[in-house]
């Protein structure tokens, strides 16, 4: 009996949870969930159409190219920026004054805004009066990132690993930090070369910061949005429209809610699933043959 | 296999320094033969795990000189030494499985397949380590870790000697004793020089032929097991060695007599006059004094306390305000609180500025 009664005073102590997780997550994203559903002409009138929008939106072309943009960028961020990130690490001091001297001139892009780097590059890069733009043209080079895709690809994934390659570095750095130094020791001991500490102490040690710096790096490299919109606007063309543009256009734009809702929710699920599968496989990594014997 | 020679060796963490108190390790010399089994004993801090990242070649020494028989390996990096290290914590390769952990040595310095497999399964047997052999590291016991530390250690059979800092710290009790002995059994069969740090003074002794003691980066004594126990040539040697350890009195010196808070006893040598400022104390084991009804022959004290510690007993006497400690036979009864202590002459010593000083028979 008193059992019971503490049990139903314990409702109220996850109430305000309730609240906050509600007003936060459940009901924007059944907003969304119920736009999706529907298609509307004004007015406040709503039509129920199913699962039409997503129909649509699983044969439309559009989408098809805004998505495999979208793998393609964060495919190429990964690449670029985890190595180069863990090499970073790797040359870092472990002590004296150079620490915080690097890690100060590491972490000073994370704190610039999104538009702000956008503005920066969207001017470096220009022909006429941009530092980097100018220079590639005086060289010879055919460098105009609103007229080239390639040009402007290339921008756009030189500012991302110019913005983001810190938050890898100093994960992999944390990470390296952590190891003591009676592993040094012993590798030295077993005559062990450089190639085999990497190899087998420090990547082993930093699996779970890297895990965290890829989970990161892509899930923000797939949601990018303002630094594109900045430089490029999604041009040339439609060369740089990654789904978040293509999301806004499609929403603000053209004012298509019900196509726009159900863009959103299948983007949300491909990130959702991604990350899970990401997650799962680095977990598992170290696992692997692990029972091969016994 | 080779001779290890320390030569006037002093390192300081932060660089050469004209100051002695910032030596982590003060100037030594100290030879260790080819195929010793020794004990460094020291309380934390005292130099110990310097001493042997010294000779293994971890750190480079302030000063001096670090010989493997007469060659100067001073500057000599660690991995071309061919010395094996142990350390405190297991430190496994955690991808790896027992069996390439174990290997991981042999394989760096290019043997075979077929020379590695039969030495790394010898050893995992030898190690009770056979049952993992092909599982991976990291899913084992500190204990089964630290022992795999412990086969990279030992599996390679030509090296110049092996070095063991603190390694048994984390396996328990039981286990401890085993490896011990089995580490014993190593160092007969195959005659590796082996030093074995430690602040556990069952530990060294039972494992060393000869105990090197430090303190405060000094070496206070070296010497045999026996040696330490019977004539520590520090009162540090006499308070760390033992359970408990010396008795450690003040005292007035005249000749072969030595006055302790007033009272007299005979010693068996006579010892010149010390000069004023020195400190002159007596240092009896427990174990060499014992005690008499009051009244008798002896120094009066007054009994504190007695522990029963199972194999004998210990008191605690008073003489005026200093206390003494006193091993008694099991059976040993005292009646009252008052008793007279004796003192066994052949085994009191007399130490001057904490440092032994040998006396002169009659």
């Amino acid at each position: 009996m008193i059992a019971k009664q503490t049990n139903q005073k314990a409702w109220f102590m996850v109430l305000p949870v309730f609240l906050v997780v509600a007003f936060s997550a459940v009901i924007p994203l059944m907003t969304v969930v119920n736009y999706s559903f529907q298609d509307t002409f004004g007015n406040n009138q709503f039509f129920w159409v199913g699962i039409d929008w997503f129909k649509d939106l699983m044969h439309s072309e559009r989408f098809h190219d805004a998505f495999l943009r979208q793998l393609l960028f964060s495919g190429i961020i990964l690449m670029i920026e985890v190595p180069l990130g863990i090499f970073i690490a790797l040359a870092m001091p472990k002590k004296g004054w150079g620490v915080p001297v690097c890690l100060i001139s590491m972490a000073l892009p994370l704190l610039i805004p999104w538009n702000v780097v956008g503005t920066i590059w969207q001017i470096f890069g220009r022909v006429d009066i941009g530092l980097l733009g100018h220079s590639l043209a005086s060289l010879g080079f055919d460098y105009n990132y609103t007229q080239e895709p390639i040009a402007a690809w290339i921008t756009i994934i030189v500012m991302d690993v110019w913005h983001w390659t810190s938050l890898v570095v100093l994960l992999a750095y944390a990470g390296l930090c952590s190891i003591p130094d009676a592993y040094y020791q012993a590798a030295k001991i077993d005559g062990a070369s450089r190639l085999s500490v990497f190899r087998y102490i420090q990547l082993p040690k930093m699996q779970r910061v890297l895990l965290i710096a890829i989970l990161l790096r892509f899930m923000d490299s797939f949601m990018i949005y303002t630094e594109p919109f900045v430089i490029t606007g999604g041009g040339p063309g439609n060369s740089t429209t990654f789904m978040s543009i293509d999301l806004v256009k499609m929403a603000i734009g053209q004012f298509d809610l019900g196509p726009a809702a159900a863009m959103s929710l299948v983007y949300f699920l491909v990130i959702l699933l991604l990350s899970w599968v990401f997650y799962t496989v680095m977990s598992n990594i170290g696992e692997e043959s692990s029972n091969g014997g016994a | 296999m080779a001779n290890i020679t320390l030569k006037e060796i002093a390192h300081s963490y932060t660089g050469y320094s004209d100051n002695p108190d910032d030596y982590a390790l003060k100037k030594l010399n100290l030879t260790w033969r080819d195929g010793g089994a020794y004990a460094l004993l020291g309380p934390s801090g005292c130099g110990k795990t310097t001493l042997l990242n010294i000779i293994s070649g971890l750190l480079t020494p302030t000063s001096g000189q670090v010989l493997f028989n007469d060659e100067d390996v001073t500057h000599l990096p660690t991995e071309k030494r061919n010395i094996a290290q142990i350390f405190q914590f297991p430190v496994i390769y955690d991808t790896m499985t027992v069996f390439q952990n174990l290997a991981f040595p042999l394989k760096n310095r290019g043997r075979t397949k077929t020379e590695i497999e039969p030495r790394v399964i010898q050893l995992a047997n030898m190690l009770g380590l056979e049952k993992d052999l092909y599982t991976k590291a990291q899913h084992l016991t500190a204990d089964a870790k630290q022992k795999i530390s412990l086969g990279r250690g030992l599996i390679r059979q030509s090296v110049n000697a092996i070095l063991f800092d603190e390694p048994l710290t984390v396996i328990d009790p039981q286990l401890k004793w085993e490896l011990r002995s089995q580490l014993k059994y190593l160092h007969k069969q195959f005659g590796f020089t082996m030093i074995y740090v430690t602040h556990d003074q069952t530990e060294a002794l039972t494992f060393a032929d000869e105990v090197i003691v430090m303190y405060e980066g000094e070496i206070v004594q070296v010497g045999t097991p026996e040696a330490l126990f019977e004539r520590p040539a520090h009162t540090f040697v006499g308070y760390f060695i033992g359970s408990p350890g010396m008795n450690i009195a003040p005292c007035e010196l005249h000749g072969n007599r030595a006055v302790i808070e007033g009272h007299e006893i005979t010693l068996d040598c006579s010892y010149r006059e010390q000069p004023a400022s020195a400190k002159v104390e007596v240092g009896i084991r427990p174990e060499y004094l014992s005690l008499a009804g009051p009244g008798q022959a002896g120094l009066p004290v007054k009994i504190v306390k007695v522990d029963d510690i199972g194999r004998h007993k210990i008191a605690r006497v008073a003489l005026n305000s200093r206390e003494f400690h006193v091993v008694m036979p099991e059976l040993a009864s005292m009646t009252g609180d008052q008793a007279s202590l004796i003192f066994d002459t052949a085994h009191t010593n007399i130490y001057v500025n904490d440092h032994l000083i040998a006396g002169e028979q009659p």
